[in-house]
């Protein structure tokens, strides 16, 4: 751990910002990786499979069944329950970010997505994309699926539930969803970068402190 | 009595549903002791976010992550049971019963055609692991495991020379490749020794240790802290977003190697560790160790 006062983190004041969808673009573009969002109105589902159909939608130029428009995209395969011809949402925390990866990039610049949910963090070519066409990256609370249902004011519909639930498009009216940390903006910072490169300064040198040790 | 199957059905069901709600006491202390120590912000935040869902789902009864991940049972049968050949059934039964009762996530999938068999079974799902043992109980143990953490884990044959400061270089290797992804604070369990297939279960079974015990060896429990010390000095932290809690715990679990070989394996659970243990005794009577009295 380093020597200074913060042991050598990085800490950071915290914004908090409460913003509504569709979301629109100067707002994104004002966020800052570090702000912490809420947000309230509708986010979408979507993990791998949903996300390679969307692709192939879009490819094939067929329309989505949902308008994605200013709608956020949340890397979440949520438990859901039917009772009476409602949907409950029981428990719905976010997915590993990383394997939208090969899709992302592509589904911002055509969708005109202006945020996506998820843990964990994304790679190059989608922190492009973000930067490019003005959209942030959210990192919820890995684990918090009871937390997140409890956010969850209705289910509004579902697609592509064959797929399996998981899988489908969930359409979610939420209220305060959050917190949503901004782990990437839309002028090319990278938190879990900015993580990463420090914390592999650090494990360099554990490691040259162990292979030195007699 | 309750006949035997049921009654193992109906006690592997209550575990199901145990685990994947509520924490056990000394994962709950863990993170609020982590809450206490964290100086990030961001890291503050969010520890705060799985305390109050930790809460949440306690009281409303919903599982704590949608993740319900893959099912293991770990079983140490003792002297009466007669009828060990009927237990698998019967924990399966429970599975497919708890995935539409609790509800689990249905989460076995066909790995060639990606069928979700939508009822938690499938081919070698769940695992079931045997331990025989001189009592006159049956010991279950559900470990329901998410994927984010699963994917995180790792083996390595490594050189017999490396020895344990190779372990120690991997494991620091593992952390810093997991980062965000396995959602920290993890529980780490280290695997030593045996061959490539005994590494990960022993790491595996290192995960089932309460956070509170220390390896009974005092040179292994030496190596448990010295790991702790390097995996929380990397400031991954909380969610891969910064801080000093990256691990609440580091436990080891060992055996005798080749000559030739030194496998070690390191097996990453997530904050959200899960498990549940009761005692089946052969009067019947069912003993809730982790979440005390059904």
């Amino acid at each position: 751990m380093g020597k200074g006062e913060d042991g050598g983190l990085r800490l950071r004041s915290t914004r908090e910002v409460k913003l509504e969808t569709p979301m629109a673009s100067d707002e994104v573009r004002s966020l800052r990786v570090g702000d912490v969002v809420y947000i309230s109105g509708t986010l979408v589902t979507a993990r791998d499979r949903a996300h390679k159909r969307m692709m192939d939608y879009i490819e094939c130029g067929k329309p989505l069944p949902v308008d994605m428009h200013g709608i956020p995209i949340y890397h979440c395969g949520p438990i859901v329950r039917r009772t009476n011809r409602r949907w409950i949402v029981i428990s719905a925390g976010p997915t590993t970010s990383m394997r939208m990866e090969p899709y992302e990039g592509y589904v911002i610049r055509r969708l005109g997505i202006p945020m996506i949910i998820g843990k964990g963090g994304m790679g190059e070519e989608t922190v492009r994309a973000m930067e490019e066409f003005g959209a942030v990256y959210g990192a919820f609370t890995g684990g918090a699926g009871a937390l997140a249902a409890t956010l969850i004011e209705r289910v509004a519909g579902v697609e592509w539930l064959d797929l399996g639930m998981p899988e489908a498009l969930w359409i979610l009216e939420v209220k305060d969803f959050g917190p949503l940390v901004v782990a990437i903006d839309s002028h090319g910072n990278n938190l879990f970068m900015e993580v990463y490169r420090e914390a592999r300064g650090r494990v360099d040198e554990i490691i040259r402190r162990i292979e030195h040790k007699v | 009595m309750v006949k035997f199957e049921s009654l193992i059905t109906d006690v592997a069901k209550r575990l199901l549903m145990y685990a994947v709600t509520t924490l056990p006491p000394d994962v709950k202390d863990a993170l609020k002791e982590a809450y206490r120590r964290e100086r990030n912000p961001l890291g503050r935040a969010q520890l705060e976010a799985i305390l109050k869902n930790v809460k949440l789902a306690e009281e409303t009864g919903r599982p704590i992550c949608q993740d319900t991940g893959t099912i293991s049972f770990y079983v140490r049968a003792g002297f009466y049971p007669t009828k060990l050949h009927r237990v698998e059934e019967a924990l399966r039964r429970a599975v497919e019963e708890a995935t539409t009762e609790v509800p689990l996530r249905p989460n076995s999938v066909n790995p060639f055609t990606d069928e979700n068999t939508g009822t938690n079974l499938g081919v070698g799902i769940p695992n079931i692991e045997w331990e025989f043992t001189q009592s006159d109980y049956i010991e279950l143990t559900a470990f329901p495991k998410g994927a984010g953490s699963e994917n995180a884990c790792a083996m390595k044959m490594m050189l017999p020379s490396e020895g344990v400061r190779g372990v120690r270089s991997f494991v620091i290797d593992c952390v810093l490749k997991a980062g965000g992804m396995p959602c920290p604070p993890t529980i780490i369990g280290i695997g030593i020794g045996g061959t490539s297939d005994i590494a990960m279960k022993l790491a595996k079974k290192a995960l089932l240790r309460p956070l509170n015990e220390p390896n009974p060896d005092p040179r292994i429990a030496g190596l448990e802290e010295e790991i702790y010390a390097d995996v929380n000095s990397t400031g991954i932290g909380p969610m891969g977003l910064g801080g000093d809690v990256t691990a609440l715990a580091v436990k080891i679990e060992y055996a005798y190697r080749h000559p030739a070989s030194y496998p070690v394996a390191v097996a990453f659970n997530c904050w959200a560790s899960r498990r549940s243990t009761a005692r089946i005794y052969s009067d019947g009577t069912v003993e809730y160790i982790t979440h005390g009295q059904g």
